[in-house]
């Protein structure tokens, strides 16, 4: 196991957290650890983050705490939306992520932080937004065909009505 | 959990995990758990520049149930071993009263 202690953790603890009576040990007893399975959780509390949630927007935050349910708070967050060769940031700041919202959680490399392939130009939010909005249009129109032409040679489409980016 | 203890067994092996997303992660399985999250360490996003977002990210933590494929090593893998415990493990379920 990993070192699993929690003396950097801010204050307020995670949202299911209790916080300790005043004078209390400042660590959690070993038996409120056990939900930290290996997998299901990241290491320290200061790491920066990329996550992806269930529908697709890319947050980049400091993770600042978590519990088993992979529920997450994130601070100095930023959306990132990428378009075809353009990106945008929107600040967002402060979040708090149910779990089950949670695709995937990848460690930023500081050696390579904010690193983006020279080929994307940034461009405002708005500029970005509209061609997500746009892209997402079209796909949904290619999707519905491609279901209907699979449709009538007897396949089922995966994942239907489900939301997945 | 027979696919569980299966995941364990590849710890520390190179694997490929594609997701219900079309991406695609290469990296060392670093750790698993009985909802078949999954750890990968030093990335690698195949098709990189299709998923930008992933540019900087050295390690992940994928949720058990967006993954669609884990792609395996071979020579990791000894399919006789795990057919025999699939057998004994459907017939320990079979066996069970419910």
């Amino acid at each position: 196991m990993e070192n699993l202690s929690l003396q950097d953790l801010p204050p307020a603890g995670g949202p299911n957290h209790v916080q300790p009576p005043p004078g209390g040990p400042p660590q959690l007893p070993p038996q409120e650890l056990a939900w930290l399975t290996e997998a299901s959780t990241v290491r320290t509390s200061t790491e920066k983050l990329v996550l992806v949630l269930r529908d697709g927007r890319k947050l980049i935050g400091v993770l600042r705490s978590w519990d088993q349910f992979a529920n997450l708070v994130l601070q100095d967050t930023i959306e990132r939306t990428f378009v075809q060769d353009v990106y945008s940031d929107i600040v967002r700041g402060i979040y708090l992520v149910r779990g089950e919202n949670v695709l995937l959680l990848g460690e930023i490399d500081l050696d390579k932080d904010d690193y983006i392939p020279e080929q994307f130009r940034k461009v405002s939010a708005e500029e970005a937004h509209a061609m997500k909005v746009k892209e997402a249009k079209e796909k949904q129109h290619t999707d519905k065909a491609k279901a209907k032409k699979l449709h009538s040679l007897g396949f089922e489409v995966e994942h239907t009505g489900e939301i997945l980016f | 959990m027979l696919f569980f203890s299966f995941f364990k067994t590849l710890v520390d092996h190179e694997v490929t995990v594609e997701l219900k997303n079309d991406i695609s992660i290469k990296g060392t399985l670093k750790s698993v758990d009985q909802f078949l999250n999954i750890k990968l360490d030093d990335i690698q996003v195949v098709e990189e520049l299709k998923y930008p977002h992933l540019s900087s990210v050295k390690n992940v933590f994928i949720r058990g149930s967006v993954v669609r494929y884990v792609h395996l090593p071979g020579a990791a893998v000894d399919t006789a071993l795990l057919e025999d415990a699939t057998r004994r493990e459907a017939a320990s379920q079979a066996s069970k009263p419910r």
